[in-house]
């Protein structure tokens, strides 16, 4: 038997958001989700960036777009991960509308205990609608999860 | 550029975990694999670039730590492209050969992910602190939701997604370097506990440690070398969005298809289903494989889930992919794009463990990020496309 040695990375860090994205994050403090219009190919980019990375020119045309969509995939998982929330939960891509590109976000509101029947709910296309946080921090975690919406 | 081939191959047993040795004990036991396989010494080697993914590892930089067994003296670099790092190292290792400037120079990638507790940790600050990192996405539901458009838009079934692993495990019984080592059917595939919908256990990669070394060398190098060399005939590489909502269409792989089409391309192919014999594609998840084929010409979009079924892509089937058994049975991260173009090679030397009949023109595929890099190269037992 070899000697096994133990190890852990515990290392703080303080990230910037940049200047850009702050502006996203001041406006979910009032439950807007903002996106930015590429000037050349006029895709509106949800998250929004300073650039767009097809065209390389600046974005500075800010839109608002719904807090509304739909969904374009989703997945369940049933496994526990460090550092991911407790399972089983619900993650998908959402098409906002307004929005060019996907956001990935929560699902919510559906039993997910059986992934085939959740899937039924949650199928590519369903209109999901956002369910904020009470008192919105500026985060992207003020929006908890998108739930389908009733047609 | 000029003419280059692989000259040497050689892996390590990959494993969960190899308690026997050190990081750099591992890169030296696939370079001297791989130096024997060539039947040549250090002393032939010009230059050494080296594959790793940080931190799986547990050590920022083991490059450091490894390239005590990757040329000591020599040149020396360290490439990283997330999943894309060991096919990355081969392109960085064969451009170094083709530009002219080394004459002889080793690919090797060593990483060691069975020594990292929860792998999970640290694919989680692999994604941006600022819009994703909080969003609950592993690395394996960011394949599930590439399994559940297919599904959806296709309507790919889960037997046709399990015939993948069933496949990739009897491949991997043959091939003696494989991680897991057990046969499956498609019963065992579909009851095995669901991950992250619709993807079971068993269609997902393990974690696995080990090193594998890959060996240019220019086109009067190789034939001196040896009489077999797997020739290059083309490599291409892709960058896509970062963010994985931007990609238009989960369903279809539309980086990997332009970077196939840069690749036949160059390589003069017209059409991959006649012109390639086999392939090791990065498909650490079976949908994976499905989305691969289909990017890359071998199925039209939405009929890569029959190949599997209908035995096509098996080893004795038209277009055997992965006969390694690969990245489903064995997955040590930045050295899996390495493992695909060593086998590629073997193939077409025709000393591969689960040998196709015949194989002279065979792909080696890696994708890496969150489904943002490709790499490809393509090697032949011949120097120009043969038809």
């Amino acid at each position: 038997m070899v000697l096994r040695i133990e190890a852990k990375w515990e290392i703080p860090y303080v990230h910037s958001a940049g200047e850009h994205a702050t502006k996203f994050f001041e406006a979910l403090k009032e439950k807007k989700i903002l996106g930015v219009k590429c000037p050349k190919c006029q895709r509106v980019l949800v998250p929004p960036r300073a650039f767009c990375e097809r065209c390389y020119v600046d974005t500075d045309e800010w839109v608002e777009v719904k807090d509304e969509g739909v969904i374009e995939t989703v997945t369940i998982n049933y496994a526990r991960f460090t550092g991911l929330p407790d399972p089983p939960y619900a993650v998908g891509i959402i098409k906002l509308d307004g929005a060019d590109t996907g956001m990935l976000a929560y699902l919510g509101g559906v039993d997910l205990t059986d992934w085939k029947k959740a899937h039924e709910k949650l199928k590519v296309g369903t209109r999901v609608k956002a369910v904020w946080k009470d008192r919105p921090e500026g985060r992207i975690t003020d929006i908890l999860y998108f739930k389908p919406v009733e047609e | 550029m000029r003419r280059a081939a692989v000259i040497g191959v050689g892996q390590t047993k990959f494993r969960t975990r190899r308690d026997d040795k050190t990081h750099p004990e591992l890169t030296r036991e696939a370079v001297s694999r791989a130096l024997e396989h060539a039947g040549i010494t250090m002393d032939d080697v010009d230059a050494f670039v080296f594959g790793t993914m940080d931190p799986f590892d547990g050590i920022n930089c083991p490059d450091r730590w490894s390239s005590t067994a990757a040329g000591f003296g020599k040149p020396f670099m360290k490439i990283s492209t997330g999943g894309t790092t060991g096919l990355t190292t081969g392109i960085a290792a064969y451009q170094h050969v083709a530009s002219g400037l080394f004459d002889v120079v080793v690919a090797v990638c060593t990483q060691r992910v069975g020594e990292n507790v929860d792998a999970q940790p640290v694919l989680n600050t692999a994604v941006d602190p600022i819009y994703e990192r909080h969003s609950g996405v592993g690395a394996i539901s960011v394949a599930a939701i590439q399994a559940t458009v297919h599904m959806q838009k296709y309507g790919t079934t889960e037997e046709q997604m399990a015939w993948v692993s069933v496949k990739d495990h009897e491949n991997a019984l043959k091939n003696p370097y494989a991680h897991i080592k057990k046969k499956i059917g498609v019963e065992d595939v579909l009851s095995s506990p669901v991950v992250s919908s619709p993807l079971k256990l068993y269609e997902c990669c393990p974690r696995s440690d080990g090193s594998v070394a890959v060996i240019f060398a220019s086109e009067e190098k190789a034939e001196q070398i040896r009489d077999d060399p797997a020739w290059i005939l083309a490599e291409s590489s892709i960058s896509d969005s970062y963010f994985v909502g931007d990609r238009p269409d989960l369903a279809v792989w539309d980086s990997l298809s332009i970077a196939g089409r840069r690749l036949y391309r160059l390589a003069g192919i017209d059409d991959p289903k006649k012109d390639i014999d086999v392939a090791e594609l990065y498909s650490p998840f079976t949908i994976q494989e499905i989305l691969e084929l289909e990017a890359l010409g071998f199925a039209e979009k939405g009929e890569g889930a029959k190949l599997a079924e209908e035995g096509v892509t098996f080893v004795d089937g038209d277009m055997p992919t992965n006969p390694s058994g690969g990245v489903l049975c064995t997955n040590p991260i930045g050295a899996t794009g390495l493992v695909r173009l060593g086998e590629a090679s073997l193939q077409v030397m025709g000393e591969a463990s689960n040998q196709v009949d015949g194989a002279e023109v065979a792909l080696a595929h890696a994708w890496g990020g969150t489904l943002q890099f490709h790499a490809l190269m393509l090697v032949s037992s011949h120097k120009k496309l043969r038809r």
